[in-house]
């Protein structure tokens, strides 16, 4: 799935005029996009400065802050949503930034890649090696990925923490969401788009 | 100077003078019924005056911020890294405007200009001055110019605080507040440091109690020392031990106290340089003006609220070696500004060169300047 079709899946479940916290936000293109489709408001969280002058020069608010000293500076439900694309496998610990983006949000949307996707799974059990794809495309040694995890990982720790699953998209490398990845989405699916509650 | 204008000075630059005849009433009680305000222009006012951008300057800093005011002059003003053609501040692009704050030494109204009810220089006589009171000042100079919004009023340490304070007071008149190494208030050890300094200066046997001009003196001493200390805190550890160490100037000890370590050689250059350019009586108000700033205060002690006045959008930037006004100082305004619901972007800027990093030309902090400045100018060609 390419980013864009990512943002729009995403800015598709955003209603008009909401309140965003976009955690990893990059070069501020999802903020921009819903700001100037929905009148959404909001703040993006990124700490590359080149991703920081792109959201400068685009306008989005954009603030320079680590994840992984987690959102204590942000009072609770102060959005409707907090957003975090392809982060959630690259930090410190996913548990408690989930706990804490369903803290400051009221809903969470979160995307990560399926380390079940046939193909991964397929690498590694004929291969022998870590996989490297084009959703993973760095090697063992100096991925920024270190928790990745499957669609029946997330789903088994939401059940635990009581985190409701509101809508969930899997799609598969044509961008699809097909009868395959809906019938058996931690094997297809190689892209996970969640939103949750709590 | 050197040999020829850089291509991105603004070149030579004059000063100009603004007499407002109307009185200003001051937080403290007191009234000045007439005042000058020396400033300097750069760049040109577009046909709707929309691409003002209002410099104001921190502790020691004056209406000079670019250029050259001749062929003798050693270096540009104190901004000249920020302001010019192509600089983060474009002067092909805006028409930036600085000012000299009242009870400067540097043109404006002041301890050392003279008080019209004794012909005398006002000295410790001059009212205390707020970072309020200057922002008041300021918007004469505005409305002089015919400047009814500013793209952006910008500023670094003292210089962003009463960038701060314009979007609180006068929520309608600018579209974007910059604030750089600032802080929403003073904290004990900041006043601690301010104190030190004028103690310094208020014991030197010259002050005469602020009347040194009628004794032909004036407390140098005191001066240096303030200084000393006030340097220090510009400076961080690190920047110190790159740019010193424990170098010694002749190689040896002496074992005396004349000068040993270069640390304390720069420090004594800087001291003196500075109690030769610059009047006690400003330094110790402009301190002042710094220890009374907490625009919260006003407001429940609640920076949420006192930024729920605002209507523009900040930038506001922190340098992490800065421990005179720490990048934490800077997220406590960020925070704030987030509670209110306001538009606001952060940056932190990686360097050893702590506080005074606002003025050096940093390529990280240069690019998001001039990143953050692109988008304001853009906004005003879309506006024209």
């Amino acid at each position: 799935m390419s980013e864009r079709d990512e943002l729009r899946l995403i800015s598709d479940w955003i209603p008009q005029g909401a309140t965003v916290l976009d955690l990893g936000c990059g070069d501020g293109a999802l903020l921009a996009r819903l700001r100037d489709e929905r009148a959404v408001t909001g703040y993006g969280l990124e700490i590359d400065q080149d991703n920081l002058a792109a959201c400068f020069e685009k306008g989005v608010n954009v603030i320079e802050q680590d994840l992984d000293k987690g959102l204590g500076n942000f009072q609770s439900e102060r959005f409707d949503y907090v957003i975090m694309t392809q982060a959630l496998q690259a930090v410190l610990r996913p548990d408690a930034i989930l706990d804490e983006m369903l803290r400051v949000g009221r809903e969470a949307i979160i995307t990560f890649p399926n380390f079940g996707y046939w193909r991964i799974r397929a690498y590694l059990g004929f291969k022998g090696r870590m996989p490297v794809s084009s959703a993973l495309p760095y090697e063992w040694y100096d991925t920024p990925n270190i928790h990745l995890c499957t669609v029946a990982d997330f789903q088994a720790h939401c059940r635990r923490n009581d985190i409701r699953i509101i809508e969930r998209t899997v799609v598969n490398r044509q961008h699809r969401s097909g009868a395959l990845t809906r019938l058996w989405p931690n094997f297809f699916g190689e892209i996970a788009v969640y939103r949750v509650t709590r | 100077m050197p040999e020829s204008i850089p291509q991105d000075s603004v070149g030579l630059v004059q000063p100009r003078t603004l007499h407002v005849d109307q009185s200003l009433e001051l937080e403290c009680g007191r009234v000045l019924p007439a005042y000058d305000l020396v400033y300097e222009t750069y760049g040109t006012l577009n046909a709707d005056a929309s691409n003002a951008v209002l410099i104001c300057h921190a502790l020691s800093g004056h209406h000079h911020a670019a250029g050259y005011h001749g062929p003798d002059d050693k270096r540009p003003g104190w901004w000249d890294n920020c302001i010019g053609p192509g600089k983060p501040i474009d002067t092909n692009r805006f028409f930036v405007v600085c000012p000299n704050n009242l009870g400067g030494c540097h043109g404006s109204s002041g301890p050392t200009s003279t008080n019209p009810e004794t012909g005398q220089p006002w000295g410790p006589d001059f009212p205390m001055m707020t970072v309020k009171d200057w922002v008041k000042s300021q918007t004469r100079l505005a409305d002089a110019l015919g400047i009814a919004q500013w793209a952006a009023v910008v500023g670094g340490s003292l210089g962003g605080m009463q960038a701060m304070q314009w979007a609180i007071d006068f929520p309608e008149r600018l579209r974007h507040s910059v604030v750089i190494a600032g802080a929403p208030k003073l904290s004990a050890q900041n006043i601690a440091f301010n104190e030190v300094a004028r103690q310094s200066i208020l014991t030197d046997p010259h002050f005469h109690g602020g009347r040194y001009y009628l004794h032909d003196t004036y407390p140098r001493q005191g001066l240096i020392l303030a200084r000393m200390v006030g340097h220090i805190t510009y400076l961080s550890d690190d920047a110190m031990r790159m740019k010193f160490g424990r170098d010694l100037r002749s190689g040896r000890f002496h074992f005396g106290f004349d000068v040993e370590f270069q640390v304390e050689s720069y420090l004594r250059h800087q001291g003196e340089t500075f109690s030769r350019n610059f009047d006690a009586n400003t330094y110790l108000l402009m301190t002042k003006a710094l220890d009374y700033f907490d625009p919260a205060r006003e407001y429940d002690h609640s920076l949420e609220k006192a930024m729920e006045q605002t209507r523009c959008n900040f930038l506001v930037m922190s340098f992490n070696s800065d421990w005179r006004f720490a990048p934490e100082r800077s997220r406590e305004i960020v925070n704030a500004l987030v509670q209110a619901g306001r538009d606001v972007s952060y940056a932190e800027i990686d360097t050893p060169k702590g506080h005074d990093a606002f003025l050096l030309p940093i390529p990280e902090y240069t690019k998001l300047f001039s990143a953050y400045m692109g988008r304001v100018a853009g906004e005003v060609a879309a506006h024209v």
